[in-house]
């Protein structure tokens, strides 16, 4: 009888408080195997086409940037993509486990437009002759980064765990919903520079240096946003259980 | 026996237009009765307008090319300090949790917290943009009602996320950082569409870039519009 009670308890509860509480997380095999395989991959990767692929007609070896540079840009947007899809979960099910998932890919996916923007600049230096062009592909993913560092500023200085869930996730929301907007303002802006062109025709071996690479930044994305999450959810636990701590020793008191 | 206290909320467009006058009516007379907010932003857009004159240097061609770009910056910048200001009042006072509590939908708040701060920043406008024509030796355009348009759709969409931004901001640490940093990047596209739109307005718009670019800035207000007044009510719960 005790027991139908103590459920019947439970159900009254509100409904947003229906998921399963965050536990510290624990072991995983997966995680540890793949947080080895990644950069060993990686750098293979980068070791076999940096030294195997033919230099580049017209760039020389310069070329051989884009083995990191477009990744790099491929795994922002889908870190970013992933900040809307765990944001709407975050509005729809209120469940935390969303938001901390929001917050490590814009984590990991304003690390990866920094990445992105510094090796532009290193190649457009020797084969633009600047470091900075208005460029509208530049622009528009310089403002990307801006908006996420925004987010990430957003939460760092909003206290309540609740409330900076809530507001996060209408910032990561349109945040994202901005991208498309400003990337469309190509057309329109500035049409005089042309988005740098990628040559339909790569050799097969470029080409599928370009595949593994891109493979490889996946992964690093993958094993990243969850090194992050669990730091997050952790760390979450950690302040949950001090408030405890905190309370019990009021009433005892 | 005491009387059982009913409150009858009233529901319809009715009710939801008169919450909304009754928001910007309060932020108004709040702002009428003060000033002191309308003065600061008001010297602020002229001291951005002279800060940029120094800066470019007086060469009267090269201002006259400025003229949009420098417009439209002198307006978000100032207008930025004003949305913090349209919250802060209410916190101060501890009256925006009352504000929250009354009967009707959220989303009528928002609204009349966007038409005041419309109201405020249209204002600052009729004192900045002839401001900026005198400094910047624009001459009268003919295009001046296509030009109003685009002031109109402008600020619509430089509002509408900024009444959005700042209802965070202003309840979070370090307020006066956090606004402009999230809501100027967002604040891109309609920064370009404005001042492109305006810049092709002043000089003649022999191409018809303008009508692209209007119909840009019009697009923007629409989504950011349907996106802050969605989001508004998540922002402000609790």
């Amino acid at each position: 009888m005790a027991e139908s009670t103590l459920q019947g308890g439970a159900m009254t509860q509100p409904m947003r408080a229906t998921y399963r509480p965050l536990e510290r997380p624990g072991k995983a095999l997966w995680l540890t195997i793949l947080t080895w395989v990644t950069p060993i991959g990686a750098i293979a990767a980068q070791l076999i086409w940096l030294t195997q692929s033919l230099p580049d007609r017209d760039m020389g070896d310069l070329q051989k940037i884009f083995y990191v540079h477009v990744p790099a840009a491929k795994t922002a947007f889908l870190a970013f993509a992933w900040v809307l899809v765990q944001s709407i979960r975050y509005l729809w099910k209120r469940d935390e486990r969303a938001d901390l998932q929001a917050a490590s890919a814009a984590e990991v996916g304003a690390v990866m437009t920094g990445l992105t923007l510094a090796q532009g600049s290193i190649w457009g230096r020797p084969t633009w002759g600047v470091w900075w062009t208005w460029d509208a592909r530049l622009t528009s993913t310089a403002v990307l980064f801006l908006v996420f560092i925004g987010y990430l500023a957003l939460r760092g200085l909003t206290d309540d765990p609740e409330k900076r869930a809530r507001w996060s996730a209408a910032v990561g929301i349109l945040g994202a919903l901005n991208v498309p907007i400003v990337y469309m303002s190509v057309k329109w802006w500035r049409t005089l520079h042309q988005p740098p062109s990628n040559s339909e025709n790569l050799d097969p071996f470029y080409a599928l240096g370009k595949q593994v690479n891109w493979l490889m930044f996946t992964l690093i994305l993958v094993v990243c946003i969850a090194h992050r999450y669990r730091a997050h959810v952790a760390q979450r636990v950690y302040e949950m259980e001090q408030d405890e701590a905190a309370l019990a020793r009021r009433r005892t008191a | 026996m005491a009387e059982p206290i009913v409150i009858t909320v009233q529901s319809g467009w009715r009710a939801d237009f008169g919450r909304v006058f009754a928001v910007v009516a309060k932020d108004l007379t709040a702002e009428r009765r003060t000033k002191a907010n309308f003065n600061a932003v008001v010297a602020m857009s002229a001291l951005i307008l002279l800060m940029f004159g120094f800066a470019l240097g007086a060469d009267a061609e090269g201002l006259k090319n400025a003229a949009a770009g420098v417009l439209w910056l002198a307006i978000l910048f100032s207008g930025v300090l004003a949305f913090n200001r349209s919250y802060q009042l209410e916190l101060e006072a501890g009256a925006l949790e009352q504000l929250m509590l009354y009967p009707g939908e959220r989303w009528t708040l928002f609204v009349g917290k966007v038409l005041a701060n419309l109201a405020f920043v249209f204002l600052v406008e009729i004192i900045t943009v002839p401001l900026t024509g005198i400094l910047y030796h624009v001459a009268f355009p003919e295009a001046w009602l296509q030009i109003v348009l685009v002031l109109i759709l402008g600020t619509i969409g430089f509002v509408t996320l900024g009444t959005l931004y700042a209802a965070m901001s202003s309840r979070s640490r370090s307020r006066e950082v956090l606004l402009p940093l999230l809501l100027f990047p967002m604040l891109v596209p309609v920064l370009l569409a404005a001042s492109g739109a305006t810049a092709a307005l002043l000089v003649g718009d022999a191409m018809g870039d303008s009508r692209a670019w209007i119909r840009l800035l019009a697009a923007f207000d629409v989504i950011f519009l349907v996106g802050a007044t969605w989001a508004f009510p998540y922002v402000m719960e609790g």
